[in-house]
């Protein structure tokens, strides 16, 4: 099916194109990849009089190594190309990965990490680890920048923090230290996510301090606290016990839902065992256990 | 009176050849090859990005040509299965497709061609893990996968072997 009528603008300065957000409003949305954007139009489930692509900025583009080692993304960059970035294999081999499995090489090819984000469709495997990352997101408008951890830019399904008049510009992954280690293990039967777990360790006392988060359950990303709780500072193998005698509990209460992906109780269960998973996997250890 | 309908030039390759076509900017890259270029081997499926009938490769790489706007190929280069090999002399991709039975309905096999082609092309030689995690978005209804793995897999060795 065809979308209804629009207006192409083709911008190819970070200027001219606020310049038309602040023109347009609502009535207009920025486009990239539209492996998310058209499908919806198509479906005529949004309408836009003005769409404003914006794969022509460069100031969008380009992957950057940080000083602490961490990394610079521009929105543009597609997930093939996180993917097979030679500076995001060596600094987040786990997030490369993540890119190298999202859904199909096309939606690969085509979908930029600052669309993922901004349409912030619930099933998608980015958001868990960049939060446990702790990333954060720099948001462009023609009064300024404002940046803000990616967890609090997620409001919740299809919905953001950013305005009709902002754009999505930059995605900050700030190094970790020493000795992090970090993993992303995702189950589903469809192109997107039933649920995945990120895995973030870094190192402290005997062992790591943990990060958990949930990905595809609700509106936006769950830390896992309980399990990140129980197994702090311990030993690798006592933290895995711990994570295994605390995931029922950990995942009880988890907000979500039964949708075509499965049943909430569905879900609730792959998170205990992909949290296993990933936890193994950020040791190095193998995943799977008899 | 037909006026009013904004619209826009767009220039690309398409299968070698130089082209350029007025399209509103709503059109879609498949219907723009279908029904202006009459290439009709692109095939429209499920419409919404997942199946893969309507693979083409721009610059390249794998593209949904149901789910991208026509006026996204300006300036870049389009391969569809018209333009892979001749009825006389098939792309080794297409014969290692019918050597190996790959095919039965064949509705799925222009997207499914030009996804290998889009594979070998970043990847000379994949393994047979490669290849099915390359493929996983390319569905087909009737052969079960197995001849086509069986296909790109000897494809692949040979072209390893050289």
């Amino acid at each position: 099916m065809l979308p209804a009528r629009f207006e192409l603008h083709r911008p190819d300065s970070l200027a001219t194109a606020l310049a038309l957000l602040d023109e347009y409003g609502e009535d207009a949305s920025p486009y990239a990849g539209g492996t998310e954007l058209l499908i919806a139009m198509k479906a005529r489930v949004v309408r836009f009089a003005h769409i404003i692509d914006i794969k022509r900025i460069a100031e969008l583009r380009g992957i950057v190594a940080r000083d602490d080692g961490g990394l610079s993304i521009g929105a543009l960059c597609s997930h093939h190309e996180l993917a097979n970035d030679p500076i995001v294999r060596k600094h987040a081999p786990a997030y490369a990965r993540l890119s190298a499995n999202i859904a199909n090489i096309r939606v690969r090819v085509a979908g930029t990490l600052g669309g993922n984000l901004c349409f912030a469709e619930p099933h998608a495997d980015p958001p868990a680890l960049l939060c446990a990352l702790g990333a954060e997101v720099c948001l462009a408008g023609s009064r300024g920048m404002r940046k803000l951890p990616l967890q609090d830019f997620i409001l919740g399904e299809l919905s953001t923090v950013r305005t009709d008049q902002e754009l999505l510009v930059r995605i900050e992954v700030p190094g970790q230290p020493e000795g992090a280690r970090a993993a992303y293990r995702a189950f589903g039967h469809l192109e997107r996510p039933a649920a995945g777990v990120a895995a973030v360790a870094k190192p402290e006392g005997k062992g790591y301090a943990w990060r958990f988060f949930a990905g595809s359950m609700c509106g936006r990303p769950t830390a896992l606290t309980l399990l990140e709780d129980a197994m702090a500072g311990q030993p690798p193998a006592e933290a895995l016990e711990s994570l295994e005698r605390t995931a029922q509990a950990a995942v009880e209460h988890i907000e979500t839902y039964d949708d075509l992906r499965g049943s909430a109780d569905y879900k609730r269960h792959l998170v205990t065992v992909l949290a296993l998973r990933s936890a193994r996997a950020a040791l190095g250890l193998e995943e799977r256990v008899a | 009176m037909k006026t009013g309908i904004p619209t826009l030039d767009i220039a690309f390759v398409l299968n070698g050849v130089r082209v350029s076509a007025t399209v509103e900017p709503r059109e879609l890259l498949i219907d723009v090859l279908r029904e202006k270029f009459e290439l009709s081997g692109t095939k429209r499926s499920c419409d919404i990005g997942v199946c893969g009938a309507c693979t083409v490769l721009i610059d390249g790489l794998p593209a949904s040509s149901c789910s991208m706007i026509a006026a996204d190929v300006d300036g870049r280069e389009v391969l569809t299965i018209e333009g892979l090999g001749t009825p006389q002399g098939l792309d080794p991709i297409q014969q290692a497709f019918v050597a190996h039975g790959a095919l039965q309905c064949g509705f799925c096999t222009p997207g499914m061609v030009l996804a290998v082609k889009g594979l070998l092309a970043l990847n000379a030689s994949p393994t047979e893990d490669e290849i099915r995690h390359f493929l996983r978005g390319n569905l087909c209804r009737c052969t079960g996968y197995v001849k086509i793995i069986e296909a790109v897999v000897d494809l692949a060795q040979r072209k390893h072997l050289g």
